[in-house]
């Protein structure tokens, strides 16, 4: 039998969990809403971000923190590179294209990971201490990364309500054309989305390398979860996601601790399946 | 101010205008009327740059508009309020007269240019935090003209302004676009209902088929024999 203990502290990892994939699944979703195309390899990108960051803290021996920096700066200009060099030249084609471009592009990044790092899997090590709060253990790595991942989410909020480009993202979601009128130029509006949605994979980057280690197929563990996320919280709809975020990832951890880590996966890709038949359109949108 | 000249424009195999001739003075009103399906809306989104023309000029205040996208249009000073007045509807009123005044310069003024449109349309004000999904279709209208204006635009584009609206709410938004006119925008105004519209205008283009087949002063064309029977009921 496993104590309330457990269960209590399972459900605060959740919640620690919970705002890293928000960060990704609004990273994500902000790039479908505007530019209305899934980056297949969105988490792909995370993981060069990571081996950057990695990198700049083993070899060239930067602080984390100036690393994670670099990270961001980096997957915020490979976000730019991503529209420009394989988005904007399909935009007006068949959706279908994008999805084969965007999943080319995930194969490419995993092949090229391979080819020039191998499959080794590399932790930074740093042995953050593990805190214990009333009884509950918590690593302080999950609590760093909660902590930042929701300051940067209330960031983007406050750009999004508050700016005039955040407020014309939002508008472009709506109406696209409507936003060409009010002297908007998409292709602007576009690149500044890219590189948003860039910076924020480049953001989870160190946020992730700090609690996991990274590897060619760092995409495959993050990358289906993400995307399921902005399914259920509806595609473009940023505080569905939200939302969603945190249901899978106390699904996640409550069904790590109570059956396996595998059967938290499980679960959650189950309760996955049976909300999208009874909310297709997003967890806080009744059916019409 | 604006004119066309042998304009022709259309969809994939399908022509819309042919060849349509048009002139609109700076501090006039001017009206294209017509039936369904004559190609009033393709000129307007010709004139505002969401439709490139295959052939004709388009000039606005001595400067050729041909192939400019919409978005470098609307900044040399032609507002659109398009058909089915397209406001967004999940953000609010007052974020959607932002978004109308995103341009630069329009931006710089933004805060004068809310105090014009409040004032003209004051239920927008009392609605301000309002998503604008939420309003009347008429609030809906004044709202899109309102985001139009925010641009600071000399010449206004008005498709179909009156469409969907209950009858009281027609007259009370002519009424509204008289003064949008007094406060001394231009406009083109492209209506079905004639009978209001040419009380509202100086002059008229009746388009029929993608070519004009009459225009004149809106009174004399009001007068006109076949004009009164098929757009007047007369």
């Amino acid at each position: 039998m496993i104590g309330p203990i457990f269960l209590v502290e399972a459900a605060v990892n959740g919640v620690l969990l919970g705002g890293v994939l928000a960060l990704l699944a609004l990273g994500l979703n902000l790039i479908f809403g505007v530019v209305d195309i899934i980056w297949i390899a969105y988490v792909d990108l995370v993981m060069l971000g990571m081996y950057a960051v990695y990198f700049l803290v083993t070899a060239a021996g930067w602080p984390v923190w100036l690393a994670g920096l670099g990270g961001i700066g980096l997957v915020a200009l490979l976000g730019v590179l991503v529209h420009l060099l394989i988005i904007a030249p399909i935009l007006d084609t068949a959706p279908l294209n994008q999805l084969l471009a965007t999943g080319g592009l995930l194969f490419f990044l995993q092949s090229l990971a391979t080819f020039l790092w191998t499959t080794d899997h590399r932790s930074l090590r740093l042995a953050l201490p593990v805190l214990e709060v009333g009884g509950l253990f918590v690593s302080l790595a999950r609590l760093i990364a909660f902590a930042v991942a929701l300051v940067a989410l209330l960031g983007l909020y406050l750009f999004l309500t508050r700016t005039y480009m955040g407020t014309a993202m939002r508008a472009v979601a709506q109406d696209r054309e409507a936003m060409t009128l009010m002297g908007a130029s998409p292709a602007r509006v576009y690149l500044v989305t890219s590189a948003i949605g860039g910076a924020m994979a480049g953001l989870a980057s160190p946020l992730l390398l700090i609690q996991y280690s990274v590897h060619p197929h760092f995409g495959a563990q993050f990358g289906p979860l993400t995307f399921m996320i902005c399914v259920l919280g509806g595609l473009g709809d940023m505080i569905g996601a939200f939302v969603a975020s945190f249901i899978m990832s106390e699904i996640i951890s409550l069904g790590g601790v109570l059956l396996s880590t595998e059967m938290g996966y499980v679960i959650a890709f189950a309760v996955f399946i049976v909300l999208i038949f009874a909310r297709p359109g997003g967890i806080l949108i009744r059916r019409e | 101010m604006l004119s066309l000249d042998a304009v022709r424009a259309g969809y994939g195999e399908f022509t819309a205008l042919w060849d349509v001739s048009l002139r609109v003075e700076a501090g006039e009103a001017v009206a294209v009327v017509g039936p369904n399906g004559a190609g009033k809306t393709t000129l307007m989104r010709v004139v505002s740059g969401l439709v490139p023309p295959r052939a004709g000029t388009v000039t606005f205040e001595g400067e050729l508009l041909n192939g400019r996208p919409a978005h470098e249009v609307v900044a040399r000073g032609v507002a659109h309020v398009p058909e089915g007045r397209r406001i967004f509807p999940g953000l609010s009123v007052s974020d959607n007269l932002k978004m109308g005044a995103f341009l630069p310069r329009a931006r710089a003024a933004h805060a004068e240019s809310l105090g014009r449109v409040y004032g003209l349309f004051p239920v927008l004000a009392e609605r301000r935090r309002q998503r604008a999904g939420t309003l009347s279709g008429g609030e809906q209208q004044m709202l899109a003209i309102g985001r139009a204006l925010m641009s600071r635009p000399r010449l206004v584009l008005l498709d179909e302004p009156s469409l969907g609206l209950a009858p009281v709410m027609v007259l009370r938004l002519f009424d509204l676009i008289r003064r949008v006119r007094a406060e001394g925008y231009t406009i083109l105004v492209v209506e079905q209902n004639v009978r209001q519209v040419l009380k509202l205008v100086d002059r008229a283009y009746l388009l029929e088929v993608g070519r004009i087949r009459a225009h004149g002063p809106a009174q004399a064309l009001g007068e006109q024999d076949f004009v009164r029977r098929a757009y007047l009921g007369l």
